[in-house]
């Protein structure tokens, strides 16, 4: 079986700090880390590769060079190998620029079973790039996956509700997207280190997976960011207490005085 | 110091490993029963952590010194008594059969430590041969194809739980430290007991006790090296061992300063943050100089082993220092910390206790000034 994971390289959010007057985010100095949700979804094709004797497991990104040292991450993890999408022309992309990339990179590599992405990158929270690159590539896919199995060519998955989840059964080729709840990312490992580090990495431009730079990057984004700000705090919420019928008359009359009901 | 991108790596998943593994409950669970849970040794093993240096053919990553001491730094750093079980089969107890072991006895001793399901002992203290650790007085005399083994190992690492234990003995009483050999014994053979585990001022959570041989008989198969010579066997491991006990140090330190450097921050007196006066920045800014010069102390040493380049004069220097700043980082913190300080529910009372054993084990601050003044003076 042949599995290849979707993972980016995104400023880890919990050391950046909001720009008071901006309103935006502070970058400098900020450690990259692998997206947290993809650590998920390489997480599961690492198991299945685990429990598979013969699988492979790829990683791709698209990136800046610097995105190699997150793709060692993931080499050290127990990934095969691991490719890299980056070139001027890439630069600038939305989500829809992007996952025309990737999906130009999955086809260079090939002949894959199961495509695993995270649900979203921490940095652009969109849960965009996944399912669109399964609508490129014209393979099913299936978002917020909380459980995998797999056997006799379709994959059984759980898939996240708000209040519950629900059994999917799908054929392959497909693409799954990875909640927390999939696994715990497993360390990486001294061993897969040192291995991982005498890897080579390719690197690809657009004409190495065929595209036109008039679809990639900038050129091809239909969306442009506007502004970006950090919403206000809600406020917290009113604890109502009291007997039954107290706080249902109390509840009543806080609704209807905000005209909600 | 210029890092590579693998010793980075190696450095993200230790600090990952130690924050997520080793957190302050664990710890004060440690602290309290005196034992260090099973279940993240396992989790150490398998991220390769009982095996950093040594080779790739004996079951090892195969990393290099650098390694070593980036993984017992951040270890260190979170848990010093963690860093122990790291150090020991990379260096102390792995070393002698590094050195001198035969096919056979890796198989058998060393690959099962690497993995992480067996544990061995490094025992060459005895109660009269501390620093002087010629003055073994253990014997092994030979009876047919076995040694007869009689003696008393005392202040042995692990002792209470090893399977294993490389014992020095004399082997030849005439010849002073060239009449010892190394044997490799199982623990749980008969006439091999171990003593009550001692109440150890710090690094809690690694037993540590006498090991007693009575007659205790080991076949001429477990000799490690050759007769005689595991003197040198035992200098050899300790000489560049010892960049271990460094590493943990500056370690230890970081956390000393992290602690110093917040509690500065949060403690007000006088209407103030008390890291605003000039006596407390001042010392911060002296373990910050004191630290950054250690570590360079303690990486230059693994980087002069890396390179197969004479390290023993740097090893020392790199323990000798280092221990002894660590010491002086942890009282200052602790200084500054106040009445606190002095509190079990503060981190620096505890890493002020773990610390006091880095000048003394693994050949005291004396001795490294007697290696170092001796390389410097025998020329």
């Amino acid at each position: 079986m042949k599995l290849l994971v979707c993972a980016k390289q995104v400023p880890d959010t919990n050391e950046v700090k909001i720009d008071p007057v901006k309103g935006t985010l502070i970058r400098d100095g900020v450690p990259s880390i692998l997206n947290p949700d993809d650590a998920n979804a390489l997480e599961a094709a690492l198991q299945i590769k685990d429990a598979n004797p013969g699988t492979t497991v790829s990683v791709i990104t698209m990136g800046p060079p610097q995105a190699t040292m997150m793709l060692k991450e993931c080499l050290a993890m127990g990934a095969d190998e691991a490719f890299l999408l980056s070139d001027r022309a890439f630069g600038g992309a939305d989500t829809c620029a992007t996952s025309t990339t990737i999906a130009a990179g999955i086809k260079k590599v090939g002949d894959v079973d199961i495509i695993f992405a995270g649900r979203q990158a921490i940095d652009g929270d969109t849960a965009q790039v996944g399912p669109q690159v399964a609508q490129r590539l014209g393979i099913p896919v299936v978002t917020y996956v909380q459980d995998v199995k797999i056997g006799d060519g379709k994959v059984t998955v759980q898939r996240q509700l708000e209040d519950g989840y629900e059994v999917i059964e799908v054929k392959t080729p497909c693409l799954l997207t990875a909640v927390k709840e999939l696994n715990e990312p497993r360390y990486m490992s001294i061993y897969n280190i040192i291995d991982g580090c005498k890897k080579e990495i390719p690197s690809w431009n657009h004409e190495d997976v065929n595209l036109d730079p008039a679809d990639c990057g900038l050129n091809a984004s239909p969306t442009q960011v506007f502004r970006s700000f950090t919403p206000q705090p809600k406020g917290k919420g009113e604890m109502l207490s009291g007997s039954v019928s107290e706080v249902s008359k109390l509840l009543v009359e806080k609704l209807s005085e905000k005209h909600l009901i | 110091m210029k890092f590579t991108e693998q010793h980075e790596l190696i450095r993200k998943l230790a600090r990952d490993f130690a924050e997520k593994e080793l957190t302050s409950e664990i710890l004060d669970k440690v602290e309290e029963m005196g034992e260090f849970p099973q279940e993240i040794l396992d989790k150490m093993a398998k991220a390769g952590f009982f095996g950093i240096k040594i080779p790739r053919e004996f079951d090892g990553a195969g990393a290099d010194t650098v390694s070593y001491v980036i993984v017992m730094e951040e270890i260190a750093r979170v848990s010093a008594v963690a860093s122990i079980y790291v150090s020991s089969p990379n260096s102390l107890s792995g070393g002698p059969l590094l050195l001198s072991g035969t096919e056979q006895q890796i198989d058998k001793y060393l690959k099962p430590v690497v993995k992480g399901e067996k544990m061995l002992a490094f025992a060459l203290t005895e109660p009269g041969a501390g620093s002087d650790a010629g003055g073994v007085a253990t014997t092994a005399v030979e009876d047919g194809d076995y040694y007869v083994l009689n003696g008393r190992k005392t202040f042995i690492t692990m002792a209470p739980l090893a399977d294993f234990a490389v014992v020095y003995a004399k082997t030849d009483v005439s010849k002073g430290s060239r009449g010892i050999s190394a044997f490799i014994v199982d623990m749980k053979q008969e006439g091999v007991s171990c003593g009550k585990p001692e109440h150890k001022m710090g690094l809690i959570g690694c037993a540590t006790s006498d090991i007693i041989l009575e007659n205790v008989r080991v076949h001429k198969s477990n000799i490690l090296g050759e007769l005689n010579k595991g003197f040198t066997n035992a200098m050899k491991t300790l000489d560049v061992g010892r960049i271990g006990v460094a590493a943990q140090s500056i370690g230890v330190a970081q956390a000393a300063l992290d602690e110093a450097i917040k509690y500065a921050k949060e403690r007000k007196q006088f209407g103030r943050c008390i890291g605003d006066f000039q006596a407390i920045s001042f010392m911060i800014a002296d373990m910050a100089t004191k630290l950054k010069a250690a570590k360079h102390l303690v990486y230059d040493a693994a980087y002069l082993k890396d390179t197969n380049q004479n390290a023993s004069m740097a090893a020392s220097m790199a323990k000798y220092y280092a221990a002894e700043t660590c010491n002086e980082i942890c009282a200052k913190s602790l200084q500054i910390h106040g009445g606190y300080g002095y509190i079990k529910d503060y981190k620096i009372e505890r890493l002020y206790r773990d610390c006091r054993v880095f000048t003394i084990y693994e050949g005291t601050s004396q001795v490294q000034q007697m290696v170092i003044a001796g390389q410097l003076l025998k020329k």
